[in-house]
């Protein structure tokens, strides 16, 4: 390793120093506001490292890692809802019981693990970055553990993520069996010669990394660790974790034309048809808007593999669109969850929402607005997002999928509408008032009216964003 | 630029009176009031310099053109053009927006900023589409309608208005990503032929595609505007949405929604895909038809005011699905003038039935009768449109059915023939609504107030405005003729170039048509 190459590294390297900073910090403070600012600091100093190592890159350093745009793209997306989720989690920590310190600690932590696995060029720097973020997230999904439910959703995901690691893990071992390597250049150059080991190692890589995805079949933990997890976890679970293996995903199977195989194919298609529709049709029996969420975002991440099965030049822009558009939504629907949860529950049930619009109604049009950007409608970063899936789709006539998702996004319509009829339903007022409302705090308004503007601006005019991701976004 | 004020002024004019009406206040109605007649003598005035040949492009027969880049990296556009087609239905726009705010006035009590909002940014929506020539563009507007839309039945709306709103959304969305698809093929196809990958209706014209491609293109298109049309049988969502709706709601609904699939097949499917819109003719004819009678019979049977009226619409919109098909320039001719009336006659019927509900509190047409002799400014009124809406002669709704009518029995007789049967029908559910509702016997005695002075005013207008359009159909016609003719000519033109096998036939509708339309065609249009 040069001295070039180590310079690339900074942002990883500025990411594991700021999380060693913040342990020892709270070693010696346990001030909640200065743990929490510590961490958006830390944060917000990786994320400048990024344009200032962008002009010496690509850099491969080590067979493990490969800092390139694409990589920095995909860090700087986990940064920036790393950020927005400090900023998230402040004022729900502060309402509720327990010392919140180390949950920063962890958030950092999977945060690395997630920058990890989008720069990976290796299975071993993939499993140990994807180890860092789940591990960090079975202690973020339970760190109130006196709450049965919060122990309940980690323990589900602790299992289960285990257990996709180990599919994942013996995968890996059949795949060296054959290739002898593990650098994913290697592997894809030799995938032609196929043969038995290495596909049953992919089929079982493919499994673990449906599980991280929650793809279905491969979702049945989804809807339980959503509703249990507190809602900036939940939020974490759905954009960082699954948009850094999206992206690893993505890599993989972009840069080395893992498409050309027809089995891959078949299987992708198959995943993407099941995910839409068990995603979107299980959303319709929900009545608690976190598992609506959890089933919405497994029907969004088929939407996203019928990108990737477009493949091409126009995944990588389609996806990083998407993934974007889909950070800001679902990061700001889950802060309105947030900020409406009491120290004693989650907004949860849908009834938390009715009549919303009459008594908070900005939060109920952020709420809206996310829901509206989650169905596609026009005007919101989402619409743009399914617009640049379908085309894709389109351009490589991928006619099962199109049609798939144009039906299936059509019932995903009706439980969106749904939550929105709800938050405009006029309700009588003595049976909200028997509720606690909880007072929003600056940090939490300032991040969800960001994120609204946010999901505007891409919607209206998203030529300069996709300017700046053409640019990025390359191997 | 005056394009770009038209849509800008009603969604600013509904921002506007979301932020004033904060608590009970008269501000947001004055503030809508005043955008919608801004926007309508913007319109015609717009309408006048047209007809005077001060808005002549060079690009004949589009009157004015704004485009402006958008996202150039995918070849969309902020493009918006206007001819003489969208200009009359702008009018239309604007009209119907000025009397869906009044005939609010006293029917909205709660929310009455956000309600402001929402009817404001459902017309901008409407207009949009009205201007967009590209199409994603359209596509744009054509979904942004539907929001603020659902949210009116859903807050403001009747007993059943969830489940109507929620129908209303599912069908219009289903048919819309039908045709986003459609959109998106359209576009590769073009791009991969001609290396220009656009959205913009100007340059996709040409395109030539294979029969086959373009009959499953075109059909994606045609679910959109049949649904909205809607076309009988994708028309279950209408009685319900019409039915639940607030009066506005129903107004803006009937008035311009429905207008919107009428406006994208003569805009999109003729000159885009003539050939397959050629070969569709006899199914699209077919559906016209069926949706003729389909309609009336239910409107019959109705005892729901509301929903009669709702189910007269799907009668009178089959009349435009079938001046569209029939490939004749009398029967286009006709359509859009049924479009312009339609959208007035019901619309003045909702408003009465709205009034009416504001009184009596039902709809249930069992629980009226005897009305004329308590109400006998409301049952006049009633009648008047009423008969405007049987197509007698002297009212507007007459010249359109009249004209497509006429020019469909020269494409084909039977179609007119059965066609024709509708009229009948619509004597009888429009004289039984009369009859059940306004004369017999009354059922109980009632104390209720006739039409106030602004109540009058608008039905006044209203009826004048059928009444004009009876009697003088020629200047709509003439500004619409360029228009519709521009449609015919490049119908035929990218016709000629495709090898669609019913070319021969379509060039046989096309010879029949330039005698046809002659004695329809007035002094001021000699280009």
């Amino acid at each position: 390793m040069n001295a070039v190459q180590l310079f690339a590294l900074t942002p990883l390297i500025v990411l594991s120093a700021s999380s060693v900073v913040l342990m020892l910090l709270i070693a010696f403070s346990r001030r909640h506001v200065t743990v929490a600012f510590m961490t958006a600091a830390g944060l917000l100093a990786t994320f400048l490292c990024l344009p200032a190592v962008y002009p010496d890159l690509p850099q491969q350093v080590t067979p493990l890692i490969v800092l390139d745009g694409y990589a920095v793209f995909f860090i700087g997306l986990t940064l920036a809802a790393a950020f927005a989720l400090v900023l998230i989690s402040y004022p729900y920590l502060q309402n509720r019981p327990g010392r919140p310190e180390e949950y920063y600690l962890l958030l950092l932590l999977a945060s690395l693990g997630a920058a990890v696995v989008a720069a990976s060029s290796h299975f071993a720097a993939f499993y140990i970055g994807l180890e860092i973020l789940s591990v960090s997230l079975y202690a973020m999904i339970a760190y109130e553990r006196w709450s049965l439910m919060r122990l309940e959703a980690g323990v589900k995901y602790l299992i289960l993520a285990a257990v996709s690691s180990a599919f994942l893990l013996f995968g890996i071992a059949l795949i060296y069996a054959q290739f002898g390597s593990m650098e994913f250049s290697a592997i894809a150059a030799r995938a032609a010669e196929g043969g038995i080991t290495a596909l049953v190692g992919s089929a079982m890589v493919l499994v673990g990394v449906g599980f991280k995805l929650a793809l279905a079949p491969f979702h049945m933990w989804t809807a339980d660790v959503y509703e249990g997890a507190p809602p900036p976890v939940t939020a974490y679970i759905a954009t960082v974790s699954k948009g850094a293996v999206f992206a690893l995903l993505l890599r993989y199977v972009n840069q080395y034309d893992v498409l050309a195989s027809p089995q891959v194919l078949l299987v992708l298609t198959a995943v993407a048809v099941a995910s839409m529709v068990v995603g979107n049709l299980l959303a319709l029996m929900q009545n608690n808007v976190k598992r609506i969420l959890a089933y919405s975002s497994i029907a969004h991440l088929g939407y996203l593999l019928v990108a990737l099965v477009a493949g091409g030049a126009l995944a990588l822009t389609v996806v990083s669109y998407y993934l974007v558009a889909y950070f800001v939504t679902t990061i700001a629907a889950f802060g309105v969850i947030a900020v409406l949860s009491t120290s004693e529950r989650d907004a949860a049930p849908i009834d938390d929402y009715r009549g919303l619009a009459w008594r908070r109604p900005w939060l109920a049009g952020v709420f809206t607005a996310m829901l509206l950007s989650l169905a596609g409608i026009p005007l919101t970063a989402g619409f743009i997002g399914k617009f640049y899936v379908v085309a894709s789709g389109v351009s490589s006539a991928l006619w099962l999928l199109v049609a798939t998702l144009a039906i299936t996004s059509v019932i995903g319509l009706f439980y969106y509408l749904r939550l929105v009829a709800a938050m405009f339903e006029q309700v009588e007022t003595h049976a909200t008032a028997a509720r606690e409302e909880p007072v929003g705090s600056f940090a939490a308004t300032a991040v969800l009216a960001v994120l609204t503007l946010l999901l505007v601006v891409l919607g209206a005019y998203p030529a300069p964003f996709i300017r700046l991701i053409a640019a990025t976004v390359s191997f | 630029m005056i394009l770009v004020w038209l849509i800008v002024i009603p969604l600013a004019a509904g921002v506007l009176a979301w932020v004033v009406g904060r608590g009970d206040s008269v501000w947001p109605r004055w503030t809508a009031l005043a955008a919608m007649v801004l926007e309508f003598v913007l319109a015609v005035w717009l309408w006048v310099d047209s007809a005077s040949g001060a808005l002549a492009t060079t690009k004949l027969p589009w009157l004015l053109h704004a485009r402006y880049e958008w996202i150039p990296e995918l070849g969309i556009g902020f493009s918006l053009a206007m001819d003489g087609l969208s200009l009359v239905l702008v009018v239309l726009s604007a009209f119907l927006g000025i009397v869906s705010v009044v005939c609010s006035w006293s029917e909205i009590e709660e929310q009455v900023g956000f309600f402001h909002f929402n009817l404001l940014a459902t017309v901008a929506g409407i207009i949009g589409v009205f201007l967009a020539t590209d199409l994603i563009l359209f596509y744009f507007f054509w979904e942004i309608m539907l929001v603020p839309m659902y949210l009116l039945i859903r807050i403001w709306g009747h007993e059943n208005r969830a489940y109507a709103a929620i129908k209303f959304f599912l069908f219009t969305q289903a048919g819309a990503l039908a045709m986003l698809v459609a959109i998106l093929a359209l576009y590769f196809l073009h791009g991969q032929q001609t290396g220009t990958y656009t959205f913009d209706y100007f340059q996709l014209i040409g395109t030539t595609l294979n029969p086959a491609a373009s009959m499953l293109i075109m059909l994606g298109f045609f679910a959109a505007f049949a649904v909205k049309l809607p076309a009988v049988p994708f028309h279950t969502w209408l009685p319900d949405a019409h039915t639940e709706a607030p009066t506005a709601g129903s107004v803006i609904l009937a008035g311009l929604l429905l207008k919107t699939g009428g406006y994208g097949l003569i805009r999109f499917i003729l000159p885009l895909f003539p050939g397959s819109a050629a070969a569709f003719a006899n199914a699209g004819m077919a559906l016209g038809v069926v949706g003729i009678i389909y309609g009336a019979i239910l409107a019959f049977a109705q005892t729901d005011l509301k929903r009669l009226v709702a189910y007269t619409s799907i009668s009178h919109l089959g009349f435009v699905l079938l001046g569209v098909f029939s490939f004749n320039g009398m029967a286009l001719q006709g359509a859009v003038i049924q479009m312009v009336c339609h959208g007035i006659s019901t619309g003045a019927l909702f408003v009465l039935v709205g009034l009416l509900q504001e009184r009596i509190h039902t709809r249930d047409l069992d629980q009226m009768g005897g009305l004329w002799s308590t109400v006998p400014r409301m049952g006049g009124m009633a009648l008047v449109f009423a008969l405007a809406s049987l197509g007698l002669p002297g009212f507007g709704n007459f010249i359109g059915e009249f004209l497509v009518l006429m020019g469909t029995f020269h494409t084909n007789h039977w179609m007119a023939a059965v066609a024709a049967g509708g009229l009948v029908l619509a004597c009888v559910y429009a004289l039984w609504m009369m009859l059940r509702g306004f004369f017999g016997a009354a059922t109980q005695e009632r104390n209720i107030s006739d039409l106030s002075a602004r109540e009058m005013l608008v039905m006044a207008v209203m009826a004048a405005a059928i009444f004009w359009l009876g009697v003088f159909p020629q200047p709509t016609i003439d500004v619409t003729v360029p228009a519709l003719d521009g449609v015919r000519k490049v119908a035929r033109l990218a016709g000629e170039e495709s090898r669609t096998p019913d070319v021969a036939k379509f060039q046989q509708l096309k010879t029949g048509l330039g005698r046809t339309t002659k004695p329809m065609q007035g002094p001021g249009e000699n280009r």
